[in-house]
């Protein structure tokens, strides 16, 4: 490793491209409104440069508080995530060129130099700062969309956030206390940092049940910014875990679980966007699966896997985006039939689809069959099945329900034109990049973090793949029409915190109310039965109160004196 | 022109579909009759293998989700009586006294 201290020199021989974009979002609104266009295309590049020259080794040392801080660190590990992040936003702000909200695009600038900061952070405190600014940069890509729903949303994403970074800078406090070190390397089972710092990533990997903030917020934002955010929040999670909780076995099950979850919330939802957030869930599911695996196989599955996700992911986003701008309209209910008018669209739509499906010459395939081969090298059945079953599921949801009810399917009567061309542009790239690092999986497989003995191209995997994907499309077109959206949405955990909890209290206090008054009415009935009982007897006209003929006195003093004389009697 | 042709592959969407098929069966033969690269598992020696859990993978994820949806968890949209729009919000909702 070569260690460098902060002199004159390394600064200058060390740029952090977290600075670069931070400080081109920061000059951004000062330009004149003619620049802003090129300086939306430069910073992204500029940013990229700086990230392809970065060599490995640990820069960027600050003393703070006492605490060495080191804010870049460069290893085969950060800089694959690093590499397709600077990719990712070169092409999502060719996506957002259209777009004339400086807050957008500063937020969105801001929000990728904080992922990047977190990569590239060699101990947690650095972590922390980058991971908050993640965060309250973000929520304006939300915010934006300027509707009454993006704003709750983005609240609720605000909180959710805000609960995970508490916990995050919880565990790093007991971590410091316990050892000593703010060092972020595999964090020790030892303390209860391991918890609270586990908790908060999982937040940030949308894990269930912590993950509704993404389902909830992903479909609110706007069509650019949930480019951006489709890649980062995520990911960035993925690569924490990576690098603190290899190997922690029930992260494991969590994935598995997680491949799921998504595709099953992805059958059920309406919106376009919704399908495909839910199925950020389910791909982040592979790589969380794959990091508690824990071996090399596994671990380069889960960097490449999240390399390739990052790509198709913000292509599907980027067609669906295309879409809303050009129709107005998110509901498969309300769409169909636009490959009539928007035939790129749907062509470089399809390529995100096949790639995320993990169709054979698209870029799924090369990396999510590592994830499933560890699992099998691993002897892992259980979770094999599922994760193969589960890729099904994706082909279900995005390349055939979601692309045969927007694209195809009957007319809904839209002729909305074609996406304007730096759309287009955009897709083409991530397009490009899905198609060929599926054909030519070499350089990326070069990328990870460990040597790699694995070759996707066998007759074996190629026969599996399209085996598993075409008898999936054959049951979706025998069930065609149980599977169209459905006007509804479906409730998911954050029903609990979205009136779901205050309707639950309202409803046990209103049966405790109800109970309460039921038994405060019978009591008040009993009690008058029993006023008009004593009423009766010792009332006026009471048995017991009333005045009594001197006939029925004599009668009663005959009674006693017999009882008595018959008592008397029987004693002697 | 690129519609062009995508319209005319839709016109021909039963020939393809027919081709489709044909091809899958072939799939599944070339499955049974090739040897298994390897047999890891008790499924890697069943030919076809892929091919029934991807039908049976997707008939299980729909039904699963359709029931938990109808069963549990489809609600209307305006659930949670938020707005797309800047709208006045419904009278209140979920109040039962």
């Amino acid at each position: 490793m070569n260690h460098r201290q902060p002199s004159g020199d390394a600064m200058i021989e060390w740029l952090h491209p977290a600075l670069v974009l931070l400080l081109g979002a920061g000059l951004l609104p000062l330009l004149p409104s003619a620049v802003r266009k090129a300086w939306l295309v430069l910073v992204p590049l500029a940013g990229l440069g700086v990230i392809f020259s970065l060599s490995p080794g640990e820069f960027g040392r600050i003393e703070f508080l006492g605490m060495p801080l080191v804010t870049g660190r460069v290893d085969e590990l950060s800089l694959v995530f690093a590499y397709v992040f600077g990719i990712i936003l070169v092409i999502g702000m060719t996506f957002a060129l259209h777009l004339k909200d400086t807050v957008q695009h500063v937020a969105a600038l801001a929000y990728a130099g904080s992922a990047l900061g977190a990569v590239l952070a060699g101990d947690l405190v650095t972590l922390y700062v980058f991971w908050e600014l993640m965060v309250i940069t973000s929520v304006w890509l939300i915010w934006r969309r300027g509707t009454d729903v993006s704003y709750l949303s983005g609240m609720r994403y605000l909180v959710i956030h805000a609960l995970g970074g508490v916990l995050l800078l919880a565990g790093v406090i007991v971590y410091y206390q316990t050892t000593g070190s703010i060092a972020f390397d595999q964090i020790e089972r030892s303390s209860v940092a391991f918890h609270l710092i586990l908790v908060a990533f999982l937040i940030n990997a949308a894990v269930p049940p912590l993950h509704a903030w993404l389902s909830d917020a992903y479909p609110e934002a706007t069509i650019t910014g949930a480019v951006f955010m489709s890649a980062l929040t995520t990911k960035t999670a993925v690569y924490v875990l990576m690098r603190g909780y290899a190997g922690v076995e029930v992260l494991m099950w969590m994935g598995a679980i997680m491949t799921w979850y998504g595709v099953i919330y992805a059958v059920l939802a309406n919106d376009i966007r919704r399908i495909l957030a839910y199925h950020i869930i389910s791909q982040v599911g592979y790589m969380v699966c794959a990091v508690g695996m824990g071996t090399t196989l596994a671990l380069n599955g889960a960097a490449a896997h999240a390399f390739t996700h990052i790509l198709y992911k913000a292509l599907l986003f980027m067609g669906a985006g295309a879409v809303i701008y050009m129709t107005g309209k998110s509901k498969l209910s309300e769409l169909g039939g636009l490959y009539r008018t928007m035939p790129w669209t749907f062509l470089l739509f399809m390529i995100g689809a096949v790639s995320i499906s993990g169709f054979p010459l698209f870029s799924g395939f090369v990396s999510k069959t590592i994830i499933i081969e560890a699992a099998a090298v691993d002897g892992r059945g259980l979770v094999y099945l599922m994760l193969l079953t589960a890729g099904a599921g994706t082909f279900l949801s995005i390349g055939l329900k979601l692309a045969w009810f927007t694209f195809l399917d009957h007319d809904a009567g839209l002729r909305p034109r074609e996406a304007p061309p730096h759309m287009l542009i955009a897709m083409g790239l991530a397009a490009a990049f899905c198609f060929l690092i599926g054909i030519v999986p070499g350089p990326l497989y070069a990328l990870l973090p460990a040597p790699i003995d694995y070759d996707a191209w066998t007759l074996a995997h190629v026969l599996k793949e399209l085996q598993l994907l075409l008898f999936t499309g054959l049951a979706f077109f025998l069930l065609l029409r149980f599977v169209g959206g459905k006007p509804k949405i479906a409730l998911d955990v954050d029903w609990l915190y979205r009136g779901g909890g205050r309707r639950l209290t309202a409803a046990i206090r209103d049966r405790v109310q109800a109970t309460n008054r039921s038994a405060r009415e019978q009591f008040m009935a009993a009690l008058v039965l029993w006023m008009a009982r004593v009423k009766k007897r010792h009332g006026r006209d009471g048995k017991l109160a009333r005045t009594w003929p001197t006939g029925s006195m004599a009668f009663w003093v005959a009674v006693l004196l017999a009882s008595l004389l018959v008592f008397g009697i029987r004693q002697h | 022109m690129l519609g062009r042709w995508l319209e005319k592959l839709v016109a021909h969407g039963r020939v393809l579909s027919l081709i489709l098929l044909g091809l899958m069966g072939a799939l599944v033969l070339a499955d049974i009759l090739l040897p298994p690269d390897y047999v890891r598992f008790p499924w890697d020696g069943i030919g076809g293998f892929a091919a029934i859990l991807g039908f049976a993978g997707c008939v299980f994820f729909i039904a699963v989700a359709k029931g938990l949806g109808t069963l549990l968890l489809y609600q209307n949209e305006d659930y949670y009586g938020e707005q797309h729009e800047h709208e006045p919000p419904p009278a209140e909702r979920g109040r039962h006294d």
